[in-house]
């Protein structure tokens, strides 16, 4: 299709779109939001036919999500025209979009946890009062598209996995005739990617649409029929996914190739940097994890993985060991040889300890501040301070080395942090903490909603430091990502970690199993 | 096919940098040009008013020393509370604490009432110091340790300390001579700050709050300290991500704004009232709130505001005396310069649009 043709006034175009036949169940046509800072989406057009699968393809930040939004009546376009069925129509708000018989399904769930999956599910429907009928349906529906669920079960006692499972299931019992779905993989092991294509490949053969939003490209090309590519708000192109090639996708979708990193992997003679003993912790509430008898060890010049589902412990891990939880015995864990589970973060960052935390607004910089006093939040070690007084020489000397040395695209030094994009921010941060030389960094999701070339530019500072001989920790859920970057991994279930594994001997299968709890000593042993 | 009318409010993308130091001047402007329209309605002559209210109170030297004496307690105030506020530890108890820095500062004062040694004005600072600092002190821990909300318990001891000031001066510290009013003997020359300037009663409490805009200055703009309670006050996360104890700037904030209220307390008894009255404040900590945020927080901006501050108090009681104005005239202006601040402020971060959103299009 001609790109520069769609831009064209819509009234000129409207006869030609019926020559192609069969009228698209859904039609978006000149779709156009403006926020105050971006254009979010700019006159974007896309066809979805009855029964097809449909990618949206983009980077985080390309303004998938507003296009699905306004699909579903949340976000009101600027301009821009919806035509369902053939129909134009106006969709004031998602229950409007539900009557029509769209579904969605969110990123971020919406799901009451102290509420039973039947219960949630009843919320969102009108004039639902029979509890039992509905749950006989849920259990029924279910079933049918191979997605078991526990009608009764409270939704706090559910994994991330099972969640996601009631919004689909919230969804299916109505009957949709398009289902959208945000990113539905971020939160599943691969065996449950799989099981969930099937759903969709049955969804679809009952003619059922779906828009399936991601920007991983080898699930596009396994389960797609059509695919729309969307770069910095405008569509960049149409394809047909199967014809494609990951890299021709990616071209699309980045403007380039997709970047790799590069390993030389240097041989280091490895010293305990982090060594965690049988530490266990109760849960802090009651919809926390509890931590179980845990026990790993990171060697200088190594990084290790740790992959599991959100919501198994990694909070509380990651709070046990930068020292927001503080335990009783100090020898829980040792950073550098020095017992350390008494001391708090200022302490620990003082035997070596660097954190990128997975909050970046609000946690690992402050909005409302420069770069600068951004730089100087836990740089201020590095003798920063003198007599109690900031020395912003060498602090601003230090903040330009941080954006030279790691591609953060910015004005200068005095902007605010918040004008930086996500991903530049992440790449601030990071630089941040490694140009402290710690010898031991925990990162905690890395790349999470980060462009792909600032996760590059993220993975591969990663690996230099450790090739530099620091010992780096990474928690992810990006299961790519870990095996792209780890020598070694563990895995994380229900507040239990699993035995080691070196990258090379596993495989992304194994370890998805194992995010279930189905490892030597895991929960789902325990249960027996 | 329809068309309606909408208004919103929405974020402004890059809300203006300089507006934000531009807002305290627009909301003084507004302040005055609403105050003249207040003086119409009254019946008087809005230029008369203006010149009552604004002009006669500092057309002469004695009127300038007036005004720095008047803004002397709402800088020093001001200072400490901004270290706070900055924090997001609201003190709203310097009225209290300034009371309590008159105790002590006064107890002494009365204490060597017969000693003409340097050392008794020293001592009433420092005395006055720990009153302000240890009732100060009482906020701080029930927040550190029960999480009690600083606001409340500090607001309610304003009036313990007033109340307990009170007891006193109608009890054990009553002047015998003093015809039955409820006032302190008058202090020893010990015991009271030289005058500056002849002709004036500039006295020596101003040069500490002078040193207080500096010392000030130095602390929340160039102290390592300073950036921690700041960075406290925008994110509590991030603050404590880098490993700074909250517990800590809750102190200090706290501590800071009894530390120069106590001051100014025994700065104004040793100065321009030179005895212990029930009432010794017309109302400094609550006046150094509104000057805080006017200044933006910022030493050099509390300076200036200070002063517009101490204007309106002068101008209040020249309204009163010249125009028959009611006393409520003062409290009025400061309201309104707040509001007008906040109004301001809002408008910076936010603004309005009016837009027509065509119902739909293209038909």
């Amino acid at each position: 299709m001609d790109i520069i043709g769609l831009k064209t006034n819509d009234g000129t175009r409207k006869r030609k779109d019926t020559e192609t036949g069969a009228v698209p169940r859904l039609e978006l046509r000149g779709m156009t939001k403006i926020y105050p800072s971006v254009i979010a989406n700019d006159s974007i057009d896309i066809k979805v036919a009855s029964g097809e699968i449909h990618a949206v393809l983009g980077e985080n930040g390309a303004g998938k999500s507003t296009l699905m939004k306004a699909i579903y009546g949340i976000v009101k376009p600027d301009r821009g025209e919806i035509l369902w069925e053939g129909e134009h129509i106006d969709i004031i708000n998602p229950a409007h979009a539900r009557k029509l018989g769209i579904g969605m399904v969110f990123q971020h769930f919406s799901l009451f946890e102290t509420l039973t999956v039947v219960e949630n599910i009843a919320l969102g429907m009108e004039n639902q009062n029979d509890m039992e009928k509905l749950s006989k349906r849920i259990t029924q529906v279910s079933e049918k598209y191979g997605l078991p669920l526990d009608p009764e079960r409270l939704v706090h006692s559910l994994p991330v996995g099972l969640r996601q499972r009631v919004e689909i299931v919230r969804c299916l019992i109505q009957k949709p005739k398009l289902l959208i779905m945000d990113e539905p993989t971020s939160v599943l092991t691969p065996q449950a990617v799989w099981k969930m294509f099937e759903t969709l490949r049955k969804l679809s053969e009952e003619g059922c649409s779906i828009l399936y939003i991601s920007h991983k490209l080898y699930e596009i090309k396994e389960l797609c029929h059509k695919a729309t590519i969307i770069r910095d708000g405008k569509v960049t192109g149409y394809a047909n996914p199967a014809d494609e090639t990951p890299s021709s996708l990616a071209r699309m979708m980045i403007g380039k190739e997709l970047p790799v990193c590069s390993q030389d992997k240097p041989d280091i003679n490895g010293q305990k940097c982090l060594e965690i003993s049988r530490l266990s912790k109760k849960k802090a509430d009651q919809f926390g994890t509890d931590l179980n008898n845990i026990s790993l060890t990171i060697n200088s010049g190594e990084i290790l993985g740790i992959a599991g589902i959100s919501g198994n412990g990694q909070r509380e891990l990651t709070n046990a060991v930068i020292g927001e939880w503080l335990s009783e015995k100090p020898e829980d864990i040792m950073i550098c040889g020095n017992p350390a589970g008494n001391l708090d973060p200022g302490e620990r960052r003082k035997l070596g300890l660097g954190f990128v935390p997975e909050e970046r607004l609000g946690r690992g910089v402050v909005p409302g501040m420069n770069l600068l006093y951004n730089y100087l939040l836990t740089a201020h070690r590095h003798n920063l301070i003198n007599w109690g007084l900031i020395l912003f020489k060498k602090t601003s000397d230090f903040a330009k080395k941080c954006i030279t040395s790691f591609d953060v695209k910015c004005g200068s030094i005095d902007d605010q942090i918040t004008s930086l994009s996500g991903g530049n921010i992440q790449k601030f941060i990071t630089g941040r903490e490694i140009l402290q030389e710690p010898k031991l960094l925990f990162v905690s999701q890395p790349t999470w909603g980060v462009d792909v070339g600032a996760a590059n530019v993220i993975r591969q500072s990663i690996i230099d430091l450790r090739n530099q001989g620091t010992a780096v920790m990474v928690v992810s859920e990006d299961l790519d990502e870990l095996f792209e970057i780890c020598d070694r991994l563990v895995v994380i279930a229900g507040g239990h970690v699993s035995p080691c594994l070196n990258v090379e001997d596993t495989t992304k299968e194994e370890i998805g199993l194992w995010m279930n709890g189905m490892f030597p000593g895991g929960p789902a042993e325990s249960l027996n | 096919m329809g068309v309606k009318l909408l208004f919103k409010v929405e974020p402004r993308p890059v809300p203006l940098k300089k507006m934000r130091y531009l807002s305290p001047l627009i909301a003084a402007v507004m302040m005055l040009f609403s105050g003249l329209i207040i003086f119409s309605m009254l019946g008087k002559n809005p230029a008369i008013a203006f010149h009552a209210f604004f002009i006669e109170p500092v057309n002469d030297f004695y009127g300038l020393g007036e005004l720095i004496i008047k803004a002397s307690p709402l800088m020093l105030i001001g200072v400490g509370l901004a270290i706070g506020f900055r924090a997001n530890i609201w003190n709203i108890g310097a009225e209290g604490q300034l009371a309590m820095g008159a105790v002590f500062g006064g107890g002494i004062a009365l204490y060597f009432n017969e000693s003409t040694s340097g050392f008794v004005l020293p001592a009433m600072f420092i005395a006055g110091a720990v009153g302000g600092m240890l009732w100060a002190s009482i906020p701080a821990f029930l927040k550190t340790r029960f999480n009690a909300n600083e606001i409340l318990v500090s607001l309610m001891l304003n009036y313990v300390a007033i109340l307990f000031l009170s007891l006193l001066i109608h009890g054990p510290w009553k002047d015998p001579q003093g015809y039955g009013f409820p006032q302190s003997i008058l202090f020893s020359d010990s015991a009271l700050l030289p005058v500056l300037i002849e002709g004036t009663r500039l006295h020596a409490g101003v040069i500490i709050s002078f040193a207080a805009i500096g010392v000030g200055w130095i602390f929340l703009l160039r102290s390592f300290l300073g950036y921690q309670l700041q960075v406290s006050g925008l994110a509590i996360n991030a603050a404590s991500y880098a490993g700074f104890k909250y517990k800590k700037m809750i102190w200090i904030g706290l501590l800071a704004g009894g530390l120069a209220a106590g001051l100014a307390g025994v700065s104004e008894i040793a100065g321009p009232i030179g005895q212990l009255l029930p009432s010794v404040s017309p109302g400094y900590g609550f006046a150094a709130i509104i000057v805080a945020y006017v200044g933006r927080l910022h030493p050099g901006g509390i300076f200036l505001s200070s002063l517009l501050m101490a204007l309106l108090y002068l101008g209040g009681e020249s309204g009163q005396m010249n125009l028959d104005l009611p006393s409520a005239v003062t409290g009025i202006f400061q309201g309104m310069l707040l509001f007008y601040l906040l109004a301001a402020d809002f408008l910076i971060n936010f603004r309005f649009r009016w837009k027509s959103i065509p119902l739909r299009q293209g038909i």
